[in-house]
């Protein structure tokens, strides 16, 4: 009989910033199973949302992720726009695209990044976040902030950008470009990060369906679902661009369909500072009815969803969030097993996972008695009563 | 005490401690080339020698799990092999003409010390981490001991089948072993293993900060992990030496530009190291292995018959 170890990545481990927690069972270098166990930090957004008013909310969930900044609150500001009906003024709908595709430029430099120093590639790893620093500084120059941009309001944008703003973000972006070349022909020809990437935790299409993974995970599996193109929103239906694909759902695929939708993001940014048209940036939202709405945006690691129902005061009643890494992590499950360690090291990164955004608390209740179960006493219990049943064997 | 004992033990002394110094030199260039390749400030000139000193200075701290004995003698034997080793390598250097019968042996055998010692050390730490990276680093030991071996046999051959290292850097007098086909094919071999002896990457899988947080090293602490950063600093400013000694003819290259040629050359050796280790991501033990096993010890078989056909044809370039 084979000898199976328990390698632990997490609850805390250099290969990522957050608390998240992987047992690797290996026999010898071989990972036969994964558990993934997450909700080390869970922070109660979505029940505090409840006590914030409409307008309050966005500055909450824009600190869901400090990287998809722009993502999560453009949702949850698209669910209550569905729920009071708003038109929102044209200029506002560029300027929320600007915002959205620079934070899906610097999120996927971050990652290139991430993944260099995970294949002990530090020099990749500090070239791509020298190369995202230009874009650092011009979401700084449009929003005042590197992270948590406050940008969206319900009905509009809270503020307007200068021609001279948007001036700065087209060079800058442009500016980007020949970079982005490098790196990416520096991904396309390395031997050895073809050695290391390529037929690397494969995520089949069909895994993609069954775990309904989302974004550059499911596109590098050759899904094309991407929330800008199959239901538009802010002005991704006024300009033209392409979903990348990758057809073999490896960890090289994803990294390629990164490094090709930075293209993309620099494609629409120049095009919205072209078209952008004069104009109203706020829609003057005044109150909001009863009803409930959802939205969906592609942040830069998948599709975000949120959902918000109001009651006709000024505060949501309820609101939903759900991150893309919430549907991503699971995967693992399909691409890690058979793998060996230093490979499920970079599976893992591949999918970008983002854990404290993802958190949640659950409850589990009798389906018939709709008792709660499983108390924290309850939990003490079994605690106390395997500790006994270990003690015995 | 005899007046050859007392030498002995100067050699002894001077070759270690003038190896660790030149070791933290070369440590704090290459780290401080690395960030200027990365585009970061770098460390200031002496922080390496602050780090082992802020280690010695630490509680040696040893986990429950650790076998003790084991694991606290790793790094002191480890550190002595290399101490050793420079001793010899520095005095082959500089007086070729006195070495001893088979000295080439014990340097290998000196050389792989570090490498068994990082094993006992991990393996006794009872860590799961440190047991992978023990298992890795058995690997990596296997994968590019034959090739170097192969590659060391080119000057062996070239200097008439003899082990005496003084003896093989006075043969290179005329002619370096570098500058012929089978010598460069070697060298290139060689260089490729120095960078698995060192650990650096893309070899550096035994320690793999990312995947089993730096594995063999992930229990040691305080004046054990000094150990163990001196040991391998005193490696990366050794097998450059041997590199140069084995191949391209020590300080003996005939006339008064030996010294300053001997700089360049050692230069070029840890400049290679930096270089590789920062353009390249780390490889997987299995890729790592094919890599050794049936790429490098072809070419260091070939190299190796390329030499004897030289020498048995009289074609001094092959």
């Amino acid at each position: 009989m084979s000898h199976r170890t328990v390698v632990n990545i997490g609850p805390f481990h250099p290969l990522q910033e957050e608390a998240e927690f992987f047992q690797l069972y290996v026999d010898g270098e071989t990972v036969v199973d994964v558990d993934v166990r997450l909700s080390y930090n869970h922070r109660g957004i979505e029940k505090l949302d409840e006590s914030k008013t409409f307008d309050q909310v966005p500055f909450v969930v824009e600190r869901v992720c400090g990287i998809c900044s722009a993502s999560h609150p453009l949702a949850y500001i698209q669910a209550v726009e569905e729920i009071a009906r708003v038109r929102v003024p044209e200029r506002a709908l560029y300027l929320r695209t600007i915002v959205n595709e620079l934070e899906r430029l610097h999120s996927h430099l971050l990652w290139v990044g991430l993944a260099g120093h995970f294949l002990g590639y530090n020099t990749v790893f500090m070239w791509a976040w020298k190369y995202r620093e230009p874009v650092m500084d011009a979401l700084e120059v449009a929003t005042g902030s590197r992270v948590n941009y406050a940008n969206c309001k319900v009905g509009g944008v809270r503020r307007d950008m200068t021609a001279e703003q948007l001036r700065m973000i087209d060079r800058a972006s442009d500016e980007l470009r020949a970079p982005l070349e490098m790196l990416t022909n520096a991904v396309l020809d390395d031997p050895v990060l073809h050695a290391r990437l390529k037929k690397v935790g494969v995520l089949t299409p069909e895994a993609v369906k069954l775990y309904g993974a989302v974004g550059p995970t499911a596109r590098g599996s050759g899904v094309p679902i991407d929330v800008r193109r199959d239901d538009p929103y802010a002005a991704y239906d006024r300009v033209d661009w392409q979903v990348i694909t990758a057809p073999h759902g490896d960890v090289f695929s994803k990294a390629v369909v990164r490094l090709l939708e930075c293209f993309e993001s620099v494609k629409i940014i120049r095009q919205c500072v072209r078209d952008i048209p004069r104009g109203e940036i706020d829609a003057k939202v005044e109150d909001i009815p009863p009803g409930e709405g959802v939205g969906h945006v592609e942040a830069p690691r998948g599709e975000t969803f949120h959902y918000v129902r109001s009651d006709g005061s000024n505060r949501p009643v309820r609101h939903k969030v759900r991150a893309p890494s919430y549907n991503n992590i699971p995967t693992f499950k399909a691409s890690c097993i058979g793998l060996e360690i230093p490979d499920v090291a970079i599976t893992l990164a591949s999918v970008d996972p983002c854990y404290s955004c993802t958190e949640r608390m659950c409850r589990a209740v009798d389906a018939e008695t709709r008792k709660p179960l499983y108390n924290f006493a309850e939990l003490v219990r079994l605690s106390q009563q395997k500790t006994e049943r270990l003690r015995k064997s | 005490m005899s007046g050859q004992a007392m030498w002995a033990i100067l050699t002894f002394l001077a070759a270690g401690i003038g190896t660790m110094l030149l070791g933290l030199a070369l440590r704090w260039v290459d780290r401080k080339v690395t960030a200027l390749v990365q585009w970061r400030v770098g460390p200031p000139w002496y922080q390496p020698l602050a780090d082992v000193l802020k280690l010695m200075g630490k509680e040696t701290l040893m986990p429950s799990t650790a076998r003790g004995t084991g694991f606290l003698l790793a790094p002191i034997i480890a550190l002595s092999a290399t101490a050793v080793t420079a001793a010899i390598l520095w005095r082959t250097l500089l007086v070729p003409q006195e070495g001893f019968l088979g000295d080439l042996i014990v340097v290998i055998y000196l050389l792989m010390v570090p490498a068994l010692m990082t094993v006992l050390g991990a393996s006794a730490s009872g860590n799961p981490h440190a047991s992978i990276g023990a298992g890795r680093e058995v690997k990596l030991l296997l994968s590019y001991e034959a090739p170097l071996l192969l590659a060391f046999l080119v000057p062996i051959a070239r200097s008439g089948w003899t082990l005496d290292l003084g003896r093989i850097v006075t043969a290179q007098a005329a002619s370096p072993v570098v500058f012929s086909v089978s010598g460069v094919l070697a060298v290139v071999v060689a260089v490729v293993c120095m960078q698995a002896k060192l650990g650096q990457v893309p070899f550096d899988l035994a320690e793999a900060e990312c995947e089993i947080m730096s594995g063999v090293y992930v229990e040691y602490s305080g004046p054990s992990l000094a150990c163990w950063l001196m040991a391998r600093m005193m490696l990366l400013a050794l097998l450059p030496l041997l590199l140069i000694l084995m191949f391209w003819g020590g300080l003996h290259t005939g006339a008064w530009w030996g010294v300053p040629a001997f700089l360049g050359k050692y230069v070029l050796f840890v400049a290679l190291v930096t270089l590789i280790r920062n353009t390249n991501p780390r490889l997987r033990i299995d890729q790592t292995m094919r890599l050794f096993w049936f790429v490098l010890v072809p070419a260091a078989a070939v190299a190796v018959v390329l030499s004897m056909t030289g020498i048995s044809r009289g074609i001094p370039w092959l």
